[in-house]
């Protein structure tokens, strides 16, 4: 009896399986998956960001009708910040014609990166994922506006620099580079590297592996062994709020703790609370609801209850920062349908759109994000456009702006990029050359 | 009615010890073989390619290392995920310095590097037992993590630290990156697992799976009786190890494409424990079935909703999700704790005696 | 030559230089310490009474804390939340005893270890369905655990302890004491180890098994309460908080599996051992050894007592 129905079960299952419609039509508009990560270790930092990304296109459609008069279609693919999961979203949303993806995890990044050349499917990897795909000529597919890891970090030296007097002083300084053990926390380390060389400060490196994110104690032993003047952090998820916390108990000055943009959540700094005061955050989006693009979708959306995000999280950092990115999604659609002249645009016109992406002071105006963020310029071989960020601080409650925006050591940080994606060619024998043209306006 | 064995006779010896002396077995391994080699990669689309048929094979053919070391010499190991990574980046530093070698070559090769470091970790196996055991391989584990992303040797000191598949082509079609074919990568996947399914069948039915089982069954009684235990506990460490590896490999050059140290970490390991439980300890073809339940399974799940139009969240789904998991393993074990292969066998028995209750 | 030097004599001199170093490395060894060892104890204490290995000990902790939280959210009073969260972990138990350990008696441990993971499973899906997925805030003031830390001038440096970290080690030691006593001195704690010594022995004199797994699961509920609110003070609670628990495996093979002093003695080992050798010879082979030095420093145990410090002496029979 009881095998029978566990039989049936799973002839249910798997007639279930091979009805499962794959490809919907989307024809009536252009398709945009997100891929988040509400659940899982990382959820924290995952659930503001994709409740942004969604909402503001969301307004789009209620506000405008969408973009160019196509209705945006957006779809939520779970991934909780798993590869393995990742790129099954990746095969379930390649069938529906995507016009571009956001994989939001370096992880679910790299092997992405092969495919959207022979996809024709775009990655806009907003300032994550390989830093070396910001070269357009040998990554035409990659885009990861606004800066890479490696413009935050020479942001982070020259923001430092600037407090010691010079970035010429700070030869003979202690710099400490807290990071996430995997990929994505070592992401900085070259450049790091390379600019101790050039300015003589010392580089003494943390890494904090995954399994002791919560338990980072010898860590912070280390660094009050070796008093580092300044300390660069490069953590997600819960590794954030540890870190701020023990740097609090080793009575760390918090003014020279600085965060990479995604150690920037407000659950980053909350948990210390008072003791993360002055903590600082890299950013290139401001936060708060004084902007008109935040206020246009409490009204069009969250106001009508067309979100998943509670009122009073609107406006946090990297809401404001999956805000952003839809910003840039959002211009890079209509960009796309300006080049091609076509308004239900394919992943190959959405490419010559994100090319041609330029975002400057009168656009941010436009769309009402005037000073919401730095204006950002893409290019046919600059995917990425290494724009500039400031440092948030973490008042005690909530993130202010703590400095005015810094530019990223573009001279420093350029021939390293082109040198690694040369790298990266070179050890993936037959990696294909740059076909694709560039547009004119780019 | 079925599936009778009446009337066929078996006239030798060998016929009698064959692994499938039922002429329905044959046939309908010939069908399953049929169906995965001709109707999947002709019919099937890229989804069904790429992120269900791939991925599964790869499951099963760990699944089938991880039971020949826990099922078949009953040695529970928790360093599955571990083993995979060193036949992976094995791979990966073969082909890199290697690089006119066939990759298929050194696919299989990479199997032979997890052997040995399979056989390193086997060692105190010999005297710790049980759940102690089980927590000694969890050293080889987040030792060998530790290896791939603090040692850059590894990953050949790229900027990203993660191992990047390179193209390589066999006759002039590309079977690895990302310009190969799905179908291309398939048939390479399809016929290294089922080679070594073949092979694993073979084995454990032979002299060396009976000496595994013996050890299993009680090993100071297998040692009584002359059986070597420290050479066949460490034989079903290398042989496993090598399934591990290759399947490893595998997943990175045929599936990710481009793999981050954490992909092999502890819960990958848990995981392949989960199919092997669920599938039936000691068997084969429970270890198909074990990843078909805990791998696509999940996957099902998650469109079961919106076929159905209930409007629910991406995200709660996926809670619920893992609440059915969860409530199924325990179910499953409840029902039928010696795994799936056994509900197999008692549903060929119904076959056979149908549709008489017996 | 400087390999040696490096190796051998090198620790030693740093210890000697910076004793306020060395002395903060044991402090921060001693707590990481007690808190293995309290996720220990829950996995212990499960596995004397059923011989389950109960690999849902750590998403316990998470699933506690998460309850306790997520009662003051919705405003309910700190004091009041704890009592519900307790009411919670009982009824965690009696349900797990009904739905997984009843229906599952006489099973091969093996069966068992997976059914917890099937148990894992549903606690994170459960958890995050509730309470959502968001990391939060440890009400530990509320509580009125102290804040802030003490410092102790010596030697030209200071050590700094944190008195949550002190209060930690307090109610842990409180805790294995009347675990100890419970065990020792009452009814129902002989109960509980006739019921460890064998299953068919006790039942015959007319112990219900039933009624002891949902006090011993109840127990190691309340040991992960008491976990989930240490951890959740020192970072916040959330579901990476789960992989913590791993920690605790080494902890129990050093110890032994059905050793409570085990647990507490073995957690204090692999504590201070792995801070002890990640800060002093972690640099050489390129730091972030702590993963996986305490398996090492449990394996090399365990390869002359295949038992566990603690555990009882392994009697086998054909």
């Amino acid at each position: 009896m009881r095998l029978h129905r566990v039989l049936l079960g799973t002839a249910l299952a798997a007639a279930t399986l091979l009805t499962v419609p794959l490809a919907a039509s989307s024809a009536d508009g252009i398709y945009v998956p997100l891929f988040s990560y509400r659940t899982g270790p990382f959820a924290g930092s995952g659930t503001p960001i994709v409740n942004g990304m969604a909402d503001y296109l969301n307004m789009l459609n209620e506000r405008d009708g969408g973009i160019g008069g196509v209705k945006i279609i957006v779809e939520e693919c779970e991934t909780g910040y798993d590869t393995k999961k990742g790129l099954e979203c990746y095969e379930q949303v390649k069938a529906k014609n995507p016009v571009v993806m956001n994989p939001y995890s370096t992880g679910i990044t790299l092997p992405l990166i092969p495919k959207a050349a022979i996809d024709k499917i775009p990655i806009l990897s907003m300032a994550y994922g390989l830093s070396a795909s910001a070269d357009g000529n040998t990554f035409p597919w990659v885009f990861n506006p606004p800066a890479t890891y490696w413009d935050g970090a020479s942001m982070f030296i020259r923001y430092a620099g600037g407090k010691e007097g010079g970035l010429e002083r700070l030869k003979g300084k202690k710099i400490g580079l807290v990071y996430l053990d995997a990929p994505y926390g070592k992401e900085p380390i070259p450049l790091l590297e390379a600019l101790a060389k050039d300015y003589g400060f010392e580089l003494k490196l943390y890494p904090v592996p995954a399994a002791e994110m919560q338990n980072q104690s010898s860590q912070w032993l280390n660094i009050r062994r070796d008093r580092p003047d300044w300390i660069y952090l490069q953590g997600f998820g819960a590794m954030n709020p540890t870190a701020v916390k023990e740097a609090a108990k080793i009575n760390y000055p918090m003014d020279h703790l600085i965060g990479n943009w995604w150690a920037g959540n407000d659950d980053d700094a909350r948990p210390a609370g008072d003791g993360a005061k002055g903590y600082l955050s890299l950013d290139f989006n401001q936060v708060g609801t004084n902007y008109k693009v935040i206020q246009d979708i409490l009204k069009y959306v969250v106001d009508k209850g067309k979100s998943q995000t509670p009122k009073d999280r609107v406006g946090e950092n990297l809401y404001n920062r999956g805000v952003l990115n839809s910003i840039i999604i959002a211009e890079g659609i209509r960009t796309a349908q300006k080049v091609s002249g076509k308004k239900q645009i394919t992943g190959e016109d959405m490419r010559r759109g994100l090319e041609s992406l330029n975002i400057n002071e009168a656009r941010l105006k436009e769309i009402g994000a005037d000073g919401f963020a730095a204006p950002m310029k893409v290019a046919c071989d600059d995917h990425n456009g290494h724009n500039a960020a400031y440092m948030a601080k973490w008042d005690g409650t909530k993130w202010v702006k703590g400095s005015d925006w810094i530019e990223p050591l573009k001279s420093k940080v350029r021939p390293l990029i082109e040198s690694a994606a040369k790298d990266y060619a070179g050890a993936n024998a037959g990696w294909p050359k740059r076909t694709e043209a560039c547009d004119k306006s780019s | 009615m079925l599936y009778r064995e009446v009337g066929q006779y078996k006239t030798n010896y060998a016929a009698d010890m064959s692994v499938m002396p039922l002429i329905q077995d044959r046939v309908g391994i010939g069908i399953i073989l049929f169906i995965a080699a001709v109707i999947i990669p002709y019919f099937g689309n890229a989804f069904l390619i790429q992120a269900i048929m791939i991925p599964f094979l790869v499951f099963s053919l760990a699944a089938i290392g991880l039971n020949l070391l826990t099922g078949y010499t009953g040695l529970l190991s928790l360093g599955t995920g571990a083993f995979m990574g060193v036949g992976a980046y094995a791979c990966y530093k073969l082909t890199t310095y290697f690089p006119g070698v066939n990759i298929l070559i050194w696919i299989i090769a990479s199997g032979l590097f997890s052997a040995v470091v399979g056989v390193v970790f086997g060692l105190p196996s010999l005297r710790i037992k049980g759940f102690y055991l089980a927590v000694a391989t969890l050293a080889a584990q987040f030792f060998l993590s530790w290896c791939f992303i603090r040692q850059p040797w590894f990953y050949n000191y790229n900027a990203s630290g993660a191992i990047e598949v390179p193209t390589r082509t066999l006759f002039g079609i590309p079977v690895t990156g990302a310009t190969a074919a799905d179908a291309t990568r398939y048939y390479v996947v399809l016929g290294i697992v089922v080679a070594m399914t073949w092979l694993a069948s073979n084995l454990v039915h032979g002299r060396i799976g009976r000496m595994w089982m013996a050890v299993r069954d009680m090993d100071l009684a297998a040692e009584l009786i002359g059986i070597r235990l420290l050479r066949t506990k460490l034989l079903a460490f290398a042989v496993s190890s090598f399934y591990c590896g290759v399947a490893g490999a595998l997943l990175v050059f045929q599936w990710y494409g481009s793999a981050e140290p954490a992909v092999f970490d502890v819960n990958l390991s848990f995981f392949i424990l989960f199919m092997v439980i669920i599938g039936g300890l000691g068997s084969l073809t429970g270890s198909y079935l074990g990843a078909a339940l805990i791998f696509i399974l999940p996957i099902v799940l998650r469109y079961i909703p919106p076929h159905l139009g209930i409007p629910i969240r991406p995200a709660t789904v996926d809670h619920i999700q893992y609440m059915v998991i969860g409530a199924l393993i325990v179910l499953f074990l409840i029902v039928e704790p010696n795994g799936l292969a056994r509900l197999w066998q008692i549903g060929k028995q119904k076959l056979r005696v149908w549709p008489f209750p017996y | 030559m400087h390999l040696i030097y490096q190796i051998f004599i090198d620790p030693f001199v740093q210890m000697g230089n910076a004793p306020d170093l060395l002395v903060q490395t044991l402090w921060e060894g001693l707590v990481a310490g007690v808190l293995y060892s309290l996720i220990a104890l829950g996995f212990v204490l499960i596995f004397k009474a059923s011989g389950v290995f109960n690999f849902a000990q750590g998403i316990m902790v998470v699933f506690a804390a998460l309850t306790l939280v997520g009662f003051y959210e919705h405003g309910i009073p700190a004091y009041l939340a704890l009592a519900l969260t307790v009411a919670v972990m009982f009824g965690l138990a009696f349900a797990v005893e009904r739905a997984m350990l009843r229906p599952l008696v006489n099973q091969p441990d093996i069966i068992l270890f997976m059914a917890t993971f099937g148990l894992t499973y549903f606690l994170i899906g459960f958890g995050e369905l509730v309470f959502g997925g968001d990391p939060k805030v440890m009400i530990a003031s509320q509580l009125g655990l102290p804040k802030g830390a003490v410092e102790i001038k010596m030697a030209g440096g200071f050590v700094s302890l944190q008195k949550i970290d002190i209060a930690a080690a307090i109610i842990a030691s409180l805790m294995v004491a009347a675990l100890a006593v419970f065990f020792q001195k009452t009814r129902v704690g002989r109960a509980l180890r006739a019921v460890a010594d064998s299953h068919k022995a006790a039942l015959s004199v007319g112990i219900s098994l039933e009624y002891i797994w949902v006090i011993v699961w109840f127990a190691a509920g309340l040991v992960a309460l008491a976990t989930g609110i240490m951890w959740g003070a020192r970072s916040e609670v959330s579901f990476a908080l789960e992989i913590i628990a791993l920690k605790a495996l080494p902890v129990l093979i050093l110890g032994g599996f059905t050793s409570i002093p085990g647990a507490i003695i073995g957690g204090v080992i692999i504590g201070v051992g792995e801070k002890i050798g990640e800060f002093y010879w972690g640099p050489l082979l390129g730091s972030g050894i702590e993963t996986w030095l305490a398996y090492v420093i449990a394996l090399v145990f365990l390869l002359f007592r295949p038992q566990g410090l603690f555990g009882e002496r392994i009697i086998e029979r054909i």
